[in-house]
C-alpha cells in the first residue's frame, strides 16, 4: 500500500467527481464537540465513513461540527437529504449509525425511533 | 472527560477547525529514555487574544458567557498536568494557535494512546479540504502523513470519495 496507489483511484474515480461536485444528495454532519468526542461520537463518525467507503456512496458526504448540540443526547448526527427537511438522531452509536445508512441514507426511509 | 489521548486530539483539532484553520499539524512522539509522550497541535486559524488565550484554559470560565471554545482545553490541560507532565498554548490573533502537551509516561493516571488511525481517517474525510500534516513517533515506529501530498496524487478526486476512504483505511492500518 503506498501513494502511487492514489493514481489508480484517480483514474477510476474521475467520472464520479463531476456529479459529486454538482451537489451531493445526502449530507451527514456528526456533532463533535467535547460532549459529543466524550460520549462517542468518533466511533458513530468512523461507521458512517466506513459505511460510505464499503459501500461506495459518492454521493454521500460524511463530515462534522464542533458546534455544541444538546449535550444531553450525545452522540448527536443530521442527515439532509436534498429537498427534504433535515433529521436529527440522538444517542447515536455504530449499530444505529448502520441502520441510518441502511434505512434512511440508501434506502430513502428515516429511522424514526432514532430521530428527535 | 476524554477516555484517551486519541480523544483529546480530535477535541483540540476540532477547535483548530471551528477556528477556519486551513492546515493544522498533529504531531506525537514517545521518548522512552525520557520517559515521556509529547502531543503537540498547530494550527493556522483565527487565533486569540491573550485574555482569551488565558480564559480558555480556566474549566470556570463560563460557556454561558460566549465561549466558543469547549471544555477539551483545560481538559488537556488537567490531564498533562495531573500526570506530571506540562502543558503549554501559544496564540496569535490572525495567525493561529499551538498546543503542547507532555506526559510521564511511568504515571498510573495516564490516558491509553487510544485509536489514533480512527482519529486521523476520520478528520482526513470529514474535512477534506483542511490540509493535515500527521507526525508519530511511538515504539520505533515513525509515521508520517500530510495531507497535501495526497491531494497532489489525486488531483480532482476528493479525499471524501468512497475509493479513497478505502485506500487511506488500509494505509493507516499498514502504516501506523
Amino acid at each position: 500500500m503506498n501513494l502511487e496507489e492514489l493514481k489508480k483511484i484517480r483514474e477510476k474515480a474521475q467520472k464520479d467527481v463531476e456529479l459529486r461536485q454538482k451537489q451531493s444528495r445526502v449530507r451527514i454532519i456528526v456533532g463533535m464537540g467535547t460532549s459529543g468526542i466524550a460520549a462517542g461520537a468518533r466511533d458513530v463518525l468512523k461507521t458512517f465513513v466506513e459505511e460510505v467507503g464499503k459501500r461506495n456512496l459518492a454521493d454521500v458526504v460524511v463530515t462534522q461540527t464542533g458546534e455544541k448540540g444538546l449535550a444531553s443526547q450525545e452522540p448527536m448526527v443530521e442527515v439532509f437529504e436534498e429537498d427534504k427537511p433535515a433529521v436529527v438522531y440522538g444517542n447515536m452509536n455504530p449499530e444505529k449509525a448502520k441502520r441510518v445508512v441502511v434505512e434512511h441514507v440508501v434506502n430513502g426511509h428515516p429511522v424514526s425511533e432514532f430521530a428527535i | 472527560m476524554m477516555e484517551d489521548i486519541a480523544s483529546h486530539i480530535m477535541d483540540i483539532v476540532m477547535n483548530s477547525i471551528t477556528a477556519r484553520a486551513r492546515h493544522i499539524s498533529v504531531t506525537i512522539e514517545k521518548d522512552p529514555d525520557a520517559h515521556r509522550l509529547t502531543l503537540a497541535i498547530a494550527d493556522d486559524g483565527v487565533g486569540m487574544d491573550r485574555e482569551t488565550a488565558q480564559k480558555v484554559q480556566d474549566p470556570f470560565f463560563s460557556t454561558k458567557t460566549g465561549r466558543k471554545v469547549g471544555l477539551g482545553i483545560p481538559l488537556l490541560k488537567g490531564t498533562a498536568e495531573t500526570t506530571g507532565g506540562s502543558f503549554a498554548l501559544q496564540s496569535e490573533r490572525g495567525l493561529g494557535t499551538s498546543i503542547g502537551a507532555a506526559f510521564d509516561t511511568d504515571h498510573p493516571d495516564l490516558p491509553p494512546l487510544g485509536n489514533l488511525k480512527d482519529t486521523f481517517l476520520v478528520l482526513i474525510v470529514s474535512h477534506p479540504d483542511v490540509d493535515f500534516t500527521f507526525r508519530c513517533r511511538l515504539d520505533g515506529k515513525d509515521f508520517s502523513l500530510a495531507t497535501k501530498d495526497l491531494k497532489n496524487e489525486l488531483g480532482d478526486v476528493p479525499l471524501n470519495h468512497p475509493e479513497v476512504i478505502g485506500f487511506l483505511t488500509k494505509y493507516l492500518d499498514e502504516q501506523l
